[in-house]
């Protein structure tokens, strides 16, 4: 086991297995969010679950940090080894032989990362302060108005909407690829087409109509 | 119908020169040249001319060597599909084009000159642990005696078909060799012979290939389409199996 994260292909299966966490993760956020679209009431119920469950403040949080910082690190690394191994022609033809979106996952996911910054500041930091720093007493309905509050703006809507196509893009070719790093054939990977593209336009897709939804409906 | 033709071609005099993009012109190019024959003949104009012929690297001219490289219109091996140079032809021009010639480049296929790269890093990942060790003392066992499924074999005589020409890495973006690599760890993967010494041979070919400074693999595909022999990138795959068993 020793020196694996050290080579190139043992990178590549950790890059993969923090970004099967953070789909995994993604996936539950999701559920829980949508359900603000139809229910205040069960939105409030699970978020306040959340809030306070010690097993997922202090458990599954600190691993989830640990994800997304992982994720973004080791995507750097393999970004600047990369640089370092290549040199630039005069002229590349990228587009005959490869997806642009697989050329640039480094640029969807500095946006990604961008977004991540501003729903710290929006969500998370707010939420901490909420409780561990002014230790106001729990509210168990106040999730849903902070959530509507949030989507008041039209700026921040708009950033929403914008990080969710790049997110959108980042899966796009990022789904099969994590499959591939962890040796799945690419005849298997090719038959997950299907539920890639499910995943990697519907969930993004999701969260943006979660984000107009409450835009356009402000009250 | 001839052509007349517009060349900018990578000029480099030696690894330490910085090189630079040259222009030329080359008339009366019968479409049923190769891309070589083009070279040989423009050549021959700069010699008679006095000049420095441009390097470039061939040898059997049939597809089968793999010593031609060329980076050719942004493209390894230039637009055609599942070919080499040497079988590239000229039919795949039109009048009046401009052409532009690089070598392949990455970190680890230094310039020697012009277009001939140093591609030896492939030699060290090979002797690092692409060969079985047989005992060839005479008492040899018949391979014809070992059953192997038709199946293993197919895919292990297709992944044997890499030829090193080194394509993979010369179009992937990070200047990965692992496809190469993963045909050549394939190809004894699949074979009873090969699973002696397939922890080793994983591990070593891996680390040498590190060594050599390649990049990692984003599994864009760009190699796959560009490799002349159709290599799979499913052999990239197998190796990541092969090196997560020799490894956990
Ligand atoms: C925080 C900002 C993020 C950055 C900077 C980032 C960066 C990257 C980079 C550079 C790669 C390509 C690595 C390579 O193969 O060379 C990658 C792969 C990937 N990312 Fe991200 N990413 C981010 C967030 C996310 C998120 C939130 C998700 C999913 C919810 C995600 C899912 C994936 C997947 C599935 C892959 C493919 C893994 C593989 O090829 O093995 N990323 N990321
Ligand atoms: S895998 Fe294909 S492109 Fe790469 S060295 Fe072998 S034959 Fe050439
Ligand atoms: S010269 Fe041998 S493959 Fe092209």
């Amino acid at each position: 086991m020793s020196g694996v994260l050290s080579s190139s292909i043992g990178r590549k299966v950790a890059m993969a297995a923090s970004a099967f966490f953070l789909m995994f993760f993604l996936l539950q956020h999701f559920v829980i969010n949508i359900t603000s679209i139809f229910s205040p009431e069960t939105f409030n119920e699970l978020s306040h679950f959340m809030g306070t469950n010690p097993a997922v403040q202090f458990v599954l949080q600190p691993v989830l940090i640990f994800g997304v910082v992982f994720h973004f690190v080791m995507g750097f690394i393999l970004e600047a080894r990369n640089k370092k191994a290549s040199v630039k022609y005069v002229k590349n033809n990228g587009a005959a032989n490869s997806t642009w979106v697989s050329r640039n996952m480094i640029y969807s996911g500095l946006v990604i990362l961008a977004f991540i910054v501003l729903h710290f500041i929006d969500f998370w930091i707010p939420e901490m302060k909420y409780k561990y720093i002014d230790f106001l007493p729990e509210s168990p309905n106040r999730y849903y108005e902070e959530l509507v509050h949030k989507f008041h703006s039209p700026i921040r809507t708009g950033a929403y909407v914008a990080s969710f196509a790049f997110l959108a893009l980042h899966l796009l070719h990022g789904f099969k690829s994590a499959f591939q790093s962890s040796g799945m054939s690419a005849k298997r990977a090719a038959k997950l087409e299907t539920v890639s593209k499910i995943y990697a336009i519907g969930i993004p897709v999701g969260f943006i109509v979660i984000a107009l939804f409450h835009h356009f409906n402000q009250h | 119908m001839n052509m007349n033709l517009k060349l900018k071609i990578w000029r480099q005099n030696g690894a330490n020169d910085e090189g630079k993009m040259v222009d030329y012109s080359i008339s009366d190019v019968s479409p049923d040249m190769s891309f070589l024959e083009m070279l040989d003949v423009l050549n021959e104009q700069i010699i008679s001319e006095g000049g420095e012929p441009v390097a470039f690297d061939h040898d059997c001219r049939e597809g089968i060597c793999g010593m031609c490289s060329l980076y050719i219109n942004g493209e390894a091996h230039g637009p055609d599909r599942g070919i080499t140079t040497c079988q590239l032809h000229m039919r795949k021009f039109k009048d009046g084009d401009t052409i532009y010639i690089e070598p392949f480049r990455a970190k680890a296929f230094p310039v020697i000159k012009d277009l001939v790269v140093d591609r030896s890093s492939f030699d060290r990942i090979q002797h690092a642990g692409g060969f079985i060790s047989v005992n060839t003392s005479g008492n040899t066992q018949d391979a014809n005696a070992i059953p192997i499924s038709k199946h293993a074999a197919d895919e292990a005589m297709d992944a044997a078909t890499c030829i090193g020409c080194g394509a993979c890495v010369a179009t992937c973006k990070n200047s990965s060799a692992m496809l190469f690599v993963g045909a050549k760890v394939s190809q004894y993967a699949l074979l009873p012979q090969g699973q002696v010494e397939a922890a080793d041979r994983v591990k070593n070919m891996v680390a040498q290939m590190d060594l050599e400074g390649f990049g990692n693999c984003t599994n864009t595909g760009a190699c796959e389409v560009e490799c002349p022999k159709g290599i799979s990138l499913d052999n990239i795959a197998r190796m990541n199996r092969e090196f997560l068993k020799a490894n956990i």
